[in-house]
């Protein structure tokens, strides 16, 4: 029976553990080469349109909208007990610390990550990968360097925009439209933001960056069987880089603030 | 100049090589032959590192694969130009930068310059004006044409040809062949190449190894084979379902 359980955790645990093995032999194989000519500088360029140009209307939207629902909750509770004034010091602390760059991370996962894995399990499985190499190319330096680069670049970006946005939205919901005076809102979302709370959520930003990144280049490059093993690739990747998002976003958060 | 020792490969249960030795001389022209799923496009991977032996050694120019780093592999498969069997073209480029990707990435060429080179290496597939469309705009024997101008477009010393006729018009598949002659008598190249059509191996091989049940059962001149005692070999080349090589599943 004990034996039965300790084999059942073991089988339950293996697939995982060999799986971050294998991610964190990529990490250091990116760690290889991304100091090694040529820079792929092209590539970079190209990667980081994807992930954070075209990423920035989904980003904008989702920063906008959870400013004002913020705003607009913490208004209606803070009331109760006369603390109205205190809206804007919740919602520009709640987004520069929690939740710039976490939702931020997950839109850019669900998108870029998404498509990442999609097409570099595209290339595992027609080969397009073994062909790099035949053509004297390095696989992780040619696919995986630009995209990790372009992750722990971008993600910060669109972290500071989310931030922004989102104090806008606040300000929109809790000025425009509940009348509380204007100088009292960004009065209260100075007074007790301090540089350290963005800087802090950027290095969780940066953090999030590499880790979807890699995440599901990893699954990308180890994808077979066909359209089938593709899809299987996308899903995973999407799933294990959001779950590691939010996860790691407790343990920084309790080791950074 | 090509060495293969005791090569052998499983998947999983499927032990698909089981002590291969083959060894090419410079200049050689050699057509491996085969049943489907006999382990010949394995093999091919072998030969340019793609794939590591489970046992045995590839010996490439008296380097030793196995023994080589990251670098050194790549040293060496400069030397190579593969066509696979899928053609495995970049679909993220368009045709012309699939074919100049090796000059683009291990020569100082501008760009215009690659695409000159990559247009003739087109046209002397019988490719023309489609330089600038993507490989999803192609059929799938332009592709497989595709595949070869890349595969040449570096000029190697040492071709790797995965089925290169497969696909092709008759006439188109003679042109290949004839594209495949050239090639060898003009820059003095080493091909291997892999093919069902037994009429192109006779018209491109010196030598001919026949690949069955993970081992090379035969190996001779184009003429020695033709006129094979090997019932096995002899059923193969004649195309015949009767004989020692039977089909699983098949009723006859
Ligand atoms: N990456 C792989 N994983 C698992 N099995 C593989 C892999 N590659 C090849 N095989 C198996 O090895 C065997 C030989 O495959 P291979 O592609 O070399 O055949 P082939 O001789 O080229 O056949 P064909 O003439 O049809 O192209 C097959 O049974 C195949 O299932
Ligand atoms: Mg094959």
């Amino acid at each position: 029976m004990f034996i039965k359980l300790i084999e059942f955790i073991g089988t339950a645990i293996k697939g995982p553990l060999e799986e971050t093995g294998r991610i964190i032999l990529l990490q250091g194989s990116v760690f290889k080469w991304i100091a090694r000519r040529p820079f792929e500088l092209r590539n970079i360029a190209k990667q980081m349109l994807e992930i954070g140009v075209n990423s920035l209307p989904v980003v904008l939207i989702t920063a906008v909208f959870t400013g004002m629902v913020l705003a607009l909750q913490s208004y209606t509770g803070f009331k109760r007990f006369g603390a109205e004034g205190l809206v804007g010091s919740v919602v520009a602390l709640s987004m520069t610390r929690e939740l710039g760059p976490v939702l931020a991370a997950l839109i850019v996962t669900g998108r870029a990550g998404a498509s990442m894995a999609a097409e570099i399990a595209t290339m595992r499985v027609t080969e397009q990968i073994d062909a790099l190499e035949t053509l004297a190319t390095n696989p992780v330096k040619y696919l995986v360097v630009p995209r990790f680069l372009s992750g722990i670049i971008m993600l910060p970006a669109l972290a500071v925009i989310s931030d922004i946005v989102g104090i806008i939205g606040g300000y929109f919901v809790t000025v425009v439209l509940l009348g509380t005076s204007s100088t009292s809102y960004m009065k209260a979302t100075w007074d007790f933001l301090e540089v350290e709370d963005i800087y802090n959520g950027l290095i969780k930003a940066a953090f999030f960056g590499a880790a979807f990144t890699l995440i599901s280049c990893y699954k990308g490059f180890y994808a077979k069987g066909g359209a089938e093993g593709v899809g299987r690739a996308t899903t995973g990747a999407v799933v294990i880089s959001s779950m590691t998002i939010l996860i790691s976003d407790y343990f920084l958060s309790a080791w950074l603030f | 100049m090509i060495e293969l020792k005791n090569i052998h490969k499983s998947y999983g249960g499927n032990h698909v090589l089981r002590g291969v030795n083959l060894d090419i001389k410079k200049g050689e022209s050699l057509v491996v032959i085969g049943g489907s799923g006999s382990g010949k496009s394995v093999l091919l991977k072998h030969i340019i590192g793609l794939t590591k032996p489970d046992e045995g050694e590839v010996i490439v120019d008296s380097d030793v694969l196995s023994q080589l780093d990251e670098d050194g592999l790549n040293e060496v498969r400069k030397k190579f130009g593969m066509l696979f069997q899928s053609s495995a073209l970049f679909d993220s480029m368009s045709v012309w930068e699939n074919v100049g990707f090796g000059l683009k990435r291990h020569t100082d060429f501008k760009n215009k310059e690659i695409k000159d080179i990559a247009v003739e290496k087109l046209r002397m597939v019988g490719l023309v004006g489609v330089e600038d469309e993507m490989p999803s705009e192609l059929s799938g024997g332009m592709r497989k044409r595709v595949g070869l101008a890349r595969a040449i477009a570096m000029e190697p010393q040492i071709l790797l040809y995965d089925e290169p006729t497969t696909g092709l018009d008759p006439i188109m598949a003679d042109a290949i062949n004839e594209l495949i002659i050239e090639m060898r008598e003009r820059l003095n190249i080493t091909s291997i190449a892999i093919t069902h059509d037994m009429k192109s191996a006779f018209k491109i091989a010196d030598t001919i190894a026949m690949l069955y049940n993970g081992l090379i059962i035969e190996r001779g001149s184009s003429e020695e084979i033709k006129n094979t005692s090997d019932p096995v070999v002899r059923q193969f080349i004649e195309g015949s379902a009767e004989g020692p090589i039977t089909l699983e599943g098949i009723k006859r």
